[in-house]
């Protein structure tokens, strides 16, 4: 492992979908380790920029680099291989699989065996593996505390388990670097601490280096280490979370100050939790 | 968050990760798949020596469920596993039998080795006939494998040096100097395949490349995320259920003495497909489930509706009519009161016999 290089370089990055501009030249990076959140109202573009970074959307301008590797013009099944996975912003699990093949889905890129060898099973060495790789996904099964329904087909389980199931499922690809879009929405306060443990153990016992979109203020403020904040497109502001708090084109344009309001639309702009808008 | 530990149905006593990956989650389902395979092994003895409780006729129903169960699995790969679809699977089936026939007849391949290699050229086919195919979705993937299926009956027809045009010979296996012509004994040659792919199948879904297909079918976004390469497994689908399909037709082909160049219609595409939805889609037990079914309909309904006629003398000039109604009627009502299959239904059964009396 080579420490010195950045762990993510987004630069210059401009996304259009026909007229509208959903990232205009956007640029930050993240450093090995650290724990980066992005902010900003509904339709600002996080999800955007995520889905740029996993390589979803393709920017129209930019380069995005992850270790120092242009990830741009590289396919969507290589991020997993090279450290980088996600959970989504609408939820993405394979609904009719039990728990637990959804979380070694996420070994695909670990596992070698194949259709014949996976046939054979018992003879070529598959089953050995199959269950070498069953040990570290129970593992993560524990870490996240769904034992109780590992065998449940992920499809009927409630809001809150599925996302965690879908970070069980992003952690068992072992990336170096983890998107969470909105891990939070939808959850009661219970199940968000429970889901901010789980976050910072990410960074703390697993070394990822995270970046997380969060509506939540408190969460954010009290995880990150950095912030960005997106509105309209624009990167608007970034630093430390107190930093970001304190800068007046986020109150305006973010946190919506009455007496400073220019126009209806910022007013508009407020965050709400509700997960929507275009999921990838 | 409740951590109670979640319950497991009565008679489920799982303690490792090995037999929570078993083929059989418990005991007893372990054993009925060790009794009914035996009693299928005994099938042609007991022919041998009571003729009367097992009639060569039930030997030939067997051997050719055997054979569609093996081409469903196949299917059942493609559709149930990875959620595409073809309306050319009984094409791939008579390229196999066609591919085995002329691997026997022109290069003196042994037959029991002209099966298993018809399966492989099949395969190739098929990866071809996939290759455009990965790229499509729903209709328009209907569309092509229709294409296949066109293209490959018209081939069957303007082949003459793989066909003769109309058809060509296949001989029953030979081992070791023994002639296996009898039904009997080419029923263990099926029987064999069938364990094989049966066993092969329900391997595949429980490790890397199964699991991919699945996770394909049910949300290919998020399956690109965790590395799979969506054209890959797309086309690697369709190479493995034209496998089944050439694998199973070589052995149809031997069966039948003679594969003729109209065999292979679209009919039998859809019926394959018939099976599959009613078997339960996905399911490897329900292709076998879904085979019989379809195969033991149109006789059963024929008796059906011939001992109607007998009780109604009025109806005897609409047996056929009557006939072909029933399997219709049957078809629906099944779909409509059972619409995930026959191995759902086997399930149900199996739960309340399981730990019977005392289960609860
Ligand atoms: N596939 C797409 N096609 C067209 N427009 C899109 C597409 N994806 C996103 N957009 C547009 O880009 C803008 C940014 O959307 P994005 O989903 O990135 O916002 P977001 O910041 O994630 O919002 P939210 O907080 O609601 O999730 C929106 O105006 C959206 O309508
Ligand atoms: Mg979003």
């Amino acid at each position: 492992m080579t420490q010195p290089e950045r762990m993510l370089e987004v630069e210059g990055v401009s996304l259009r979908f026909g007229g509208v501009r959903a990232l205009n030249n956007v640029s930050f990076h993240v450093e090995r380790g650290e724990l980066f959140s992005i902010i900003g109202p509904n339709g600002a573009g996080k999800t955007s920029l995520l889905n740029c970074i996993s390589g979803r959307y393709r920017p129209n301008e930019g380069s995005i680099r992850f270790r120092g590797e242009q990830l741009l013009g590289r396919s969507i099944n290589d991020r997993a291989r090279l450290g980088i996975g996600r959970t989504f912003q609408n939820l993405a699990l394979f609904g009719h699989m039990s728990v637990l093949d959804n979380i070694l889905v996420g070994r695909h890129h670990l596992l070698k065996n194949n259709v014949i060898t996976g046939m054979l099973y018992w003879a070529s060495g598959a089953r050995r593996e199959e269950l070498a790789h069953r040990k570290r996904v129970e593992e993560i099964i524990d870490f996240l505390e769904i034992q109780h329904v590992r065998n449940e087909p992920a499809g009927t389980l409630s809001y809150g388990l599925r996302k965690r199931v879908e970070l069980a499922r992003a952690v068992a690809i072992e990336p170096e670097l983890i998107l969470l879009d909105e891990p939070m929405a939808g959850m009661n306060l219970e199940e968000k601490e429970d889901m901010a443990r789980y976050i910072v153990d990410l960074g703390q016992e697993f070394n990822m280096t995270i970046v997380m979109i969060e509506h939540d203020m408190g969460v954010v403020v009290d995880l990150s280490d950095r912030v960005i904040v997106l509105d309209f497109g624009k990167l608007i502001a970034g630093g430390t979370p107190e930093e970001v708090m304190a800068d007046e084109h986020v109150k305006r344009a973010y946190l919506g100050e009455e007496d400073e309001l220019l126009h209806d639309e910022e007013a508009e702009a407020m965050p709400s939790k509700q997960p929507e808008g275009v999921g990838a | 968050m409740s951590h109670v530990p979640y319950p497991r149905p009565c008679g489920d006593f799982r303690t490792t990760y090995a037999e929570d990956a078993s083929l059989y989650k418990t005991r007893p389902a372990f054993r009925a798949a060790v009794a009914i395979t035996l009693l299928a092994a005994l099938m042609p003895i007991i022919s041998w020596t009571m003729p009367a409780v097992v009639s060569t006729a039930m030997i030939s129903n067997l051997i050719q469920i055997g054979i569609l169960a093996i081409a469903a699995l196949g299917l059942n790969v493609l559709v149930g596993f990875t959620g595409q679809i073809s309306l050319g699977h009984a094409a791939f089936f008579g390229f196999g039998a066609f591919s085995s026939a002329y691997l026997v007849n022109n290069f003196s391949v042994p037959v029991l080795l002209a099966i298993p290699a018809a399966g492989i050229v099949t395969a190739l086919v098929g990866f071809l006939f996939g290759l455009p195919a990965a790229r499509l979705k729903g209709l328009y993937l209907a569309i092509a494998t229709l294409a296949a299926q066109f293209i490959l009956e018209d081939f069957f027809a303007r082949a003459t040096w793989f066909t003769e045009g109309y058809g060509v010979t296949a001989d029953r296996p030979v081992l070791a100097g023994l002639s296996l012509a009898d039904d009997r004994w080419f029923y263990y040659v099926v029987l064999f395949w069938v364990i094989i792919s049966f066993i092969g199948v329900s391997n595949l879904r429980r490790s890397r490349d199964g699991r991919a297909f699945v996770a394909v079918r049910d949300h290919y976004l998020s399956a690109e995320i965790m590395g799979i390469n969506l054209t890959k497994y797309r086309v690697l689908s369709f190479g493995v259920s034209s496998f089944f399909a050439g694998l199973a037709g070589a052995l149809y082909g031997h069966f039948l003495g003679f594969v003729s160049v109209e065999a292979f219609t679209i009919l039998l595409s859809i019926q394959f497909l018939a099976m599959i939805i009613i078997g339960g889609l996905g399911s490897v037990t329900g292709s076998l489930l879904g085979a019989a079914f379809i195969f033991m309909l149109p006789p059963t309904m024929q008796s059906f509706a011939s001992s109607l006629a007998e009780i109604f003398p009025a109806m005897q000039q609409g047996v056929a009519y009557v006939k072909e109604m029933a399997i219709g009627l049957a078809i629906i009502l099944f779909l409509i009161l059972e619409p995930e299959g026959l191995i759902h239904l086997w399930r149900r059964i199996r739960a309340s016999w399981k730990l019977f009396p005392f289960s609860h």
